[in-house]
């Protein structure tokens, strides 16, 4: 009788909202259009007589800090670390959808990828191969439709494998660019003595050569928070304290 | 930057920053970082994802070069909000009355109850004149319109149209140095002004955001609305009009505000990004999602039960203390005369060169907290400086304010004020909130109020200097 927590992702206007409200039985008003949500909500549902808490975040395209409501969902991610991650993409517009889905992966394996409006998707004539996205992103894939309440269990069971650690996520990892691949190779060892274990350093080592700034930011605050005690010991001295 | 001796590790995050910008010298890397991740989404979906019918596709282009095409989009978007006006008022009109005549039918009862018991007559003022009244005014004058505006909005918005308006507006806003989102926070800003400046979240840009920030208060919000469907349907459409023929000229008369709205939201993105927001408007994709059918009954249902549990709460939350208030502020002598005919009195010589009197004014200020208590307080502050009349219905409004001297030129001038006036507190408080900026908290009650100022200045001058009043 864990409580499991579930983050919904996704692009803006995939219907993630609808399938929230689904499972959560609140009444959120949704919009045909790309960044209704930007406060997250919270709300509860059981299956299988597990409970979970889930989180609406708000609907983005990238994880990249590009604006406020990108950097809550990143925040979240990260720094929440919820047992489930699910990521909900339209079965329409797949391709641009799968870069987030992507990125999630990048920082957690403890996702389940979710193909929503896959009646949408049957209708105008696209096929979708499950089986080969999921071979692919080493993560458990359903396709569903919120609105017309398909595939609703099925995603629910595949969510249930992966928070209970019954699914064993191999992640798929994307090789960039010989260059970055080495500037990756040369900070993660510096991320890891400094922000710790705790965080995936290959993705931090990312966002940095990046020059992502807020994310520095975030980590921060979010390293400060855990590091209060400790605070008080290192005031006034300044910037010789860590070299 | 941060001060030396925030927090442990702060140092070693930024020698790790400067390490990393070191290695990324060169430049182009969130270039081939999203090229990575493209390349990965593409090889998938050629493995995964087969397309059987092309044609099928094409369907929603179709419909987007009419409805965002040059010629017919403005005309299209146009007659779509003077059609959703038109179902507000001409649906709304009966049941305010209704509910109005039916708070009146319980007064009458709620005042003999406190007869028989031999009630003070202060006690019967505060909670039946004051708190009941401003209570009930609010319901009766805001709920119906707010639940047919508001689910039409939302068949609109589940249909897919509103990015298409934002595609549209995007020319405008886009010459006015602003973002093209800023067309969709607007359109929030019909509902709230409050929520308005969390949805602002979507825009990318520091500075694009706080011009929508800054311009939002100027699309009239829940709270407004009824105070501007109220008094152009009482004073700005001509006697003579009846029916049909009525509600439609109160409609134009709607759309002729909103219009305006527009037109100062984008003059003010405009002086501002010249000023003190000065920058080259950013590049941005807006999704343009396929069409849907929106689930009407559920739409209509879930927005209207929204709609009237906000009305119902902001009615109970902030109108019946501020009811409570004016009365107590009507009905406590100083000097012979009530505090709040003293305060009217000391802004009218200020009020009349703006076409308003000191009453408006003093509703204004007491209607900070939100707007929906302008109206009901401004009624109070009449009722209580001596004539009373016993409002049965909407049409008794009127001659409240024809009692009180009011023209057309006042009613005009109320709505213009309403319009460009200061948002309401929660909004500022929300400004305050996702700027963390007093400066542009401040900012953002001052430059409207000075707006709204100089245009119901002119606008009184004017028509004065012309003899129109």
């Amino acid at each position: 009788m864990n409580q499991y927590t579930v983050a919904f992702a996704g692009n803006p206007n995939t219907g993630k909202s609808t399938l929230f409200n689904l499972l959560t039985g609140l009444r959120q008003h949704t919009g045909n259009w790309a960044g209704k949500t930007v406060i997250t909500a919270e709300g509860e549902f059981t299956h299988n007589k597990h409970t979970y808490r889930a989180v609406d975040l708000p609907g983005t395209y990238s994880l990249y800090s590009n604006s406020a409501d990108e950097e809550a969902a990143r925040d979240y991610i990260i720094f929440e670390e919820p047992d489930v991650t699910l990521v909900v993409l339209d079965a329409t517009s797949l391709e641009r959808n799968l870069n987030l889905a992507l990125q999630v992966l990048e920082i957690t394996g403890r996702a389940v990828i979710c193909v929503n409006l896959i009646d949408e998707a049957r209708r105008l004539g696209i096929d979708i191969n499950l089986k080969a996205i999921s071979k692919r992103l080493g993560v458990p894939v359903a396709a569903i439709s919120a609105r017309g309440k398909i595939g609703i269990e099925a995603l629910l069971d595949q969510i249930e494998r992966v928070a209970t650690g019954a699914f064993t996520a191999q992640p798929l990892r994307i090789s960039y660019s010989d260059e970055i691949e080495q500037g990756i190779a040369e900070l993660i060892p510096m991320v890891e003595q400094i922000v710790g274990s705790r965080y995936p350093a290959r993705w931090i080592a990312l966002r940095l050569l990046d020059g992502d700034d807020s994310l520095l930011h975030s980590l921060k605050t979010h390293m400060g928070r855990k590091n209060i005690i400790g605070t008080k010991e290192v005031v006034g001295h300044g910037v010789t304290a860590c070299h | 930057m941060e001060s030396p001796h925030v927090i442990k590790g702060t140092d070693a995050m930024d020698s790790l920053l400067s390490a990393a910008k070191k290695l990324a010298d060169k430049g182009g890397i969130r270039d081939e970082i999203v090229s990575g991740i493209y390349g990965v989404s593409a090889d998938i979906c050629r493995d995964a994802v087969t397309y059987k019918d092309q044609k099928k596709l094409a369907s929603t282009y179709k419909l987007d070069s009419i409805v965002t095409s040059k010629i017919w989009g403005f005309p299209i978007m146009l007659a779509g909000l003077g059609l959703v006006f038109w179902i507000t008022i001409a649906g709304a009109n009966y049941p305010s009355g209704w509910l109005a005549s039916f708070f009146g039918w319980i007064e009458g009862y709620l005042t003999s109850g406190f007869e028989a018991v031999n009630a003070p007559a202060w006690l019967h003022g505060v909670l039946v004149l004051g708190l009941y009244r401003g209570t009930s005014w609010v319901i009766s004058v805001m709920l119906p319109p707010m639940m047919i505006f508001f689910p039409v909005f939302a068949l609109l918005e589940n249909f897919g149209y509103l990015p298409r308006v934002a595609f549209n507006m995007d020319r405008l806003f886009k010459k006015s140095g602003g973002h093209g989102k800023q067309a969709l926070t607007m359109s929030m800003g019909f509902g709230c002004n409050a929520a308005a400046i969390l949805s602002t979240r979507i825009i990318e840009s520091p500075r694009e955001r706080m011009l929508a920030i800054l311009t939002n208060n100027f699309v009239p919000c829940n709270g407004r609305w009824p105070t501007l469907i109220l008094l152009s349907s009482l004073f700005m459409v001509g006697g003579a009009a009846a029916g049909a023929l009525r509600t439609l000229s109160t409609a134009l008369v709607l759309m002729g505000i909103v219009l305006i709205g527009i037109i100062v939201t984008l003059t003010v993105s405009w002086v501002m990004s010249k000023t003190a927001l000065r920058g080259v408007p950013t590049h941005y994709t807006l999704e343009l999602p396929p069409y849907r059918r929106p689930q009407i009954w559920k739409t209509i249902l879930i927005s209207s039960k929204e709609k009237s549990l906000n009305v119902l709460t902001r009615a109970i939350v902030v109108a019946a203390p501020a009811g409570i208030l004016t009365w107590i502020l009507g009905n406590v002598m100083v000097g012979g005369d009530s505090v709040l005919n003293h305060m009217a009195a000391f802004f009218d010589p200020f009020a009349n060169l703006l076409g308003l009197d000191g009453f408006i004014i003093m509703a204004f200020i007491l209607g900070l907290p939100a707007n929906e208590i302008v109206l009901p307080i401004l009624l109070m502050g009449y009722m209580s400086s001596g004539a009373m009349v016993d409002i049965d219905g909407l049409g008794g409004i009127k001659d409240i304010f024809l009692s009180h001297g009011w023209t057309w030129l006042t009613a005009l001038n109320m709505m213009l004020f309403s319009l460009l006036h200061y948002p309401c507190g929660t909004t500022l408080i929300n400004i305050y909130k996702e700027t963390r900026s007093m400066k542009w908290a401040v900012l953002s009650a001052v430059i409207p109020l000075g707006i709204a100022i100089a245009v119901t200045f002119a606008v009184a001058q004017a028509a004065r200097l012309f003899g129109w009043v």
